[in-house]
């Protein structure tokens, strides 16, 4: 049967409608307001997407600005620069931004932007809590940094152990607005993985089974689960700790049965998992580069999704390698350091994997690819240290020291973010219809590059003679002086890079080279999409034939989803047969006004436990305005076959 | 797109509703357990990590007193029964008997408060006394918002069914899911149960 068949018809994508006709009518339907009204209503994953990644590298810069004041603070022995209690704020603040407002949020952005193009449909999965969740974020993010600003910024480490961010030794509310600032950012996260879940799982394109999606789709599909499982624990974690400061519960207090130590546990249960919250996503920017480039699928496909979903079930049963120093059974230390050795396997076997893809092709070294070797040098060098610290004997000696902070910045800088300056660069030209430059893109890699190993290397040797982290200064003369000058050079250095990589976004969004739809000559269907994409993403829904689709010999589509209303196609689970039209939520205000009210109650809740009671009344009155429907009713409207 | 784009099939034929695991709301109701149900997990095991620190559980006062807790969960267990016929009659979209279920459910949530109100009032601790008291209130309070989350949810759509959108298939998809979550939050409620009332007693 075809669309024309169905007796009182209404407009449908097909042969019959199709060309500028076709995305007239679809840049109405699926297009916002013009304006400010369409900016704040928009349910756009791809508008929602940009200000996720644009928000979340603000919050890089800053948290970049403050790890230079730190670095300028410890470029000489006894300097008075920084006072220790604005430096307790300061490396707070560096590690809390950087993990909480820049890494995860800008890991789930990419996500938001790029999976439905990946995958084939028109828009994300509940688009309107999309919105929501950006605002959310927005404003948590928002609110730490004035509190910060004004002198009551978290100053208790970004884990803000207990008992020292409990009421007894932290009073005043700084620890406060950490604890509502993860509030904040868990809810955005949660809302956002669970969008991914079923968009990937329901709204894949006709034909793109389980084995044929994309390997970066896999990768941020792992990361949502690790999300939905880990979160919870330190948004319990962090709401004891406000109700132990706020109305006096015992939850960490040992004098009435509570245990600091229960901290420790319900904050690594979620905080080692995010470490690989982070990293997984990585791995699928680096997957999606040379597969491109290379101009052939990733070698071993199967292995590499069994070793994405192995290293999110291994991530679960590590957390308690953070606590080496914490006195454990002797069981215990064994377990956790077989667990800690062995997630270095599927990580191994990944880069084996991508070796092997290299090998057995002629890569192209565009400047993506450049990032990824600069990935794979960082990132087995930071494996290698994590190797050795996931040793108890060595784990005691070198336990707080600087050989730690260049550990996890070898695996963070180096698994995350550098794929992640590749990622920007290689979808830059779909994001904004522009190449980025050459030349400069060159010169920010380099500096990036070098600086970074400057900065950390060095760290290495500064914690194996003993420099504990955390101190706001140390004494001349215990051989540190030279090494710290080296890293703070290192870090300027770093530093400048990042700003040749910005100006370079800066020049090319004005006048780099039109890009067109699929400059690298990449096979996956973000790449089938017009660069920008449409505000419809696909003028007809793609047909998947194989893991590789614009490497085929054409693409065939599907025709008949209504182009009057917003609609998709759902599919099922495993096969991506077609099984539904579904409609997809129009723009709206109400996310925002629900996010501004669900802000109200985070916010006022760190002074008082009744905001629990009275600012819940606004945020139903704006869910239940959310998700009243706002047309009339449709039934009848349009014949449905059943 | 490309110009040599051929057409392989036509989704208009697809029907534009279907129940269960075919729905968007069902993958984001299931999602939604998972982090609900891990937090009430990870609550549990918070729970025994501090019973691990005590010599004696409760450390200095009664267990909380039977009657309510019991009461509310026989209610809550019986509450099943109505929501099975009302995830029944949604999916066979009959509106009339939908309202009638929908309605009662409502009522039998203000029930639900008012024994929980007796089971904090007979809880025999306070939140700020030691551990032991603040994890027992963070259980029922948690478990207490999970309803009166449902229940609002609920008291929304049934005011919702009874106007003209009450007509459309995919409101009963909502009801159909709202059933589904409702089995979730009395579920979790039985280990809440052994947790708050009979552990103390009984380990």
């Amino acid at each position: 049967m075809t669309a024309s068949e169905h007796p009182d018809d209404v407009p449908r994508d097909g042969p019959e409608l199709d060309g500028p006709e076709l995305d007239r009518a679809l840049s109405e339907t699926w297009g916002d307001k013009p304006g400010l009204i369409g900016w704040l209503t928009t349910v756009d994953h791809k508008r929602v997407g940009k200000r996720y990644i644009v928000t979340a590298m603000v919050f890089l810069l800053l948290g970049g600005v403050l790890a230079l004041l730190m670095r300028l603070q410890l470029a000489r022995p006894d300097s008075g620069l920084i006072s220790a209690d604005r430096y307790n704020q300061i490396f707070t603040m560096h590690g809390s931004t950087m993990m909480f407002l820049f890494a995860v949020p800008v890991m789930e952005a990419f996500g938001v932007y790029l999976v439905p193009l990946m995958v084939g449909t028109r828009a994300i999965s509940f688009p309107r809590l999309n919105a929501f969740s950006y605002w959310l974020y927005l404003f948590g993010g928002a609110m730490v940094w004035v509190a910060f600003l004004r002198d009551v910024g978290p100053d208790v480490g970004w884990f803000s152990y207990t008992p020292l961010s409990g009421p007894e030794f932290s009073p005043g509310k700084r620890a406060d607005f950490w604890a509502q600032m993860i509030t904040f950012t868990e809810v955005a996260a949660l809302a956002v993985a669970v969008e991914l879940v079923a968009t990937i799982l329901k709204q894949r394109a006709p034909g793109m089974r389980l084995d044929r999606i994309p390997l970066f789709v896999w990768g941020m599909l792992v990361t949502a689960f690790m999300v939905i499982f880990s979160m919870p624990a330190v948004t319990l974690a962090s709401s004891f700790l406000l109700s132990d400061r706020l109305v006096g519960t015992q939850f960490y207090n040992p004098a009435e049965g509570g245990s600091s130590l229960l901290w420790q546990h319900l904050f690594w249960f979620f905080g080692h998992p995010e470490v690989y919250i982070i990293f997984l996503p990585g791995l699928g920017f680096v997957s999606a580069i040379v597969e491109t480039f290379c101009k052939r699928p990733v070698f071993a496909y199967p292995v590499m999704v069994a070793a994405l979903v192995t290293t999110g079930l291994l991530a679960f049963g590590l957390w308690v390698h953070h606590m080496f120093a914490t006195g454990l059974p002797r069981l215990g230390y064994a377990f956790y350091t077989a667990a800690s050795m062995s997630i270095a396997l599927p990580s191994g076997v990944q880069i084996f994997c991508w070796i092997a893809t290299m090998w057995d092709s002629r890569p192209r070294f565009e400047l993506p690819m450049w990032w990824v070797v600069a990935f794979i040098i960082t990132f087995v060098i930071g494996g290698l240290t994590g190797v050795m610290v996931a040793s108890v004997p060595l784990d005691l000696e070198l336990h707080d020291t600087y050989f730690v902070v260049a550990h996890f910045h070898y695996t963070l800088i180096g698994g995350a973010v550098f794929p992640l300056l590749g990622a920007i660069t290689y979808w830059f030209p779909k994001i904004t219809g522009r190449m980025m430059g050459r030349r400069l893109g060159q010169a920010s890699f380099w500096l990036v590059f070098l600086g970074f190993h400057l900065t950390f290397m060095t760290m290495h040797f500064t914690g194996l003679l003993g420099m504990p982290r955390r101190v706001y200064t140390y004494p001349a003369g215990l051989g540190w002086d030279a090494l710290n000058m080296t890293s703070t050079v290192g870090a300027f250095i770093l530093a400048f890079g990042v700003l040749v990589f910005l100006v370079n976004i800066v020049l090319s969004l004005r006048r780099g080279e039109i890009a067109g739809d699929n400059p690298w000559g990449a096979a996956s269907l973000e790449w089938a999409a017009t660069s920008p994409p449409r505000p419809y993403n696909f003028a007809h829904i793609p047909a998947v034939t194989s893991s590789t689709p614009l490497w085929e010999e054409s693409l065939p589509v599907f025709s008949g989803l209504r182009v009057k209303e917003r609609e998709l196609v759902l599919t099922t689970v495993v096969d991506a047969k077609p099984d539904l039209r579904d409609p997809s939520p129009k723009p709206t205000i109400w996310p925002l006004l629900a996010a501004l009210a669900t802000t109200g109650l985070f916010i006022w809740s760190i002074f008082s436990p009744w905001a629990l009671v009275y600012g819940a009344i606004p945020v139903g009155i704006a869910m239940t305005a959310w998700f009243w429907p706002k047309s009339t009713p449709d039934i009848g409207r349009e014949p449905v076959i059943e | 797109m490309s110009t040599r784009q051929t057409f392989t099939g036509d989704l208009s034929v697809l029907p534009t509703h279907g129940f269960g695991m075919r729905s968007l709301t069902w993958w984001g109701v299931i999602a939604y357990m998972l982090i609900e149900g891990g937090g009430f997990a990870l609550m549990g095991g918070a729970y025994f990590y501090l019973m691990s620190q005590e010599t004696v559980w409760p450390p200095a006062s009664l267990p909380p007193d039977l009657l309510p807790g019991v009461l509310f969960t026989i209610i809550i267990l019986l509450s099943e029964i109505p929501n099975a016929l009302l995830k029944k009659a949604a999916e066979a979209q009959q509106r009339d008997r939908v309202l009638l279920f929908i309605v009662l459910l409502d009522l039998i949530g203000v029930a639900l408060f008012v024994i929980r109100g007796f089971e904090f009032a007979h809880i025999n601790v306070r939140w700020s006394d030691n551990a032991y008291g603040s994890i027992l209130w963070a259980l029922l309070l948690l478990h207490t918002i999970h309803i009166l989350t449902d229940w609002a949810e609920s008291v929304v759509l049934t005011a919702l069914m009874f106007t003209g959108h009450g007509h459309e298939p995919r409101r009963f998809v909502d009801v159909s899911e709202d059933a589904l979550y409702w089995r979730f939050v009395w579920a979790t409620w039985l280990p809440i149960f052994v947790l708050i009332y009979l552990v103390p007693r009984l380990l």
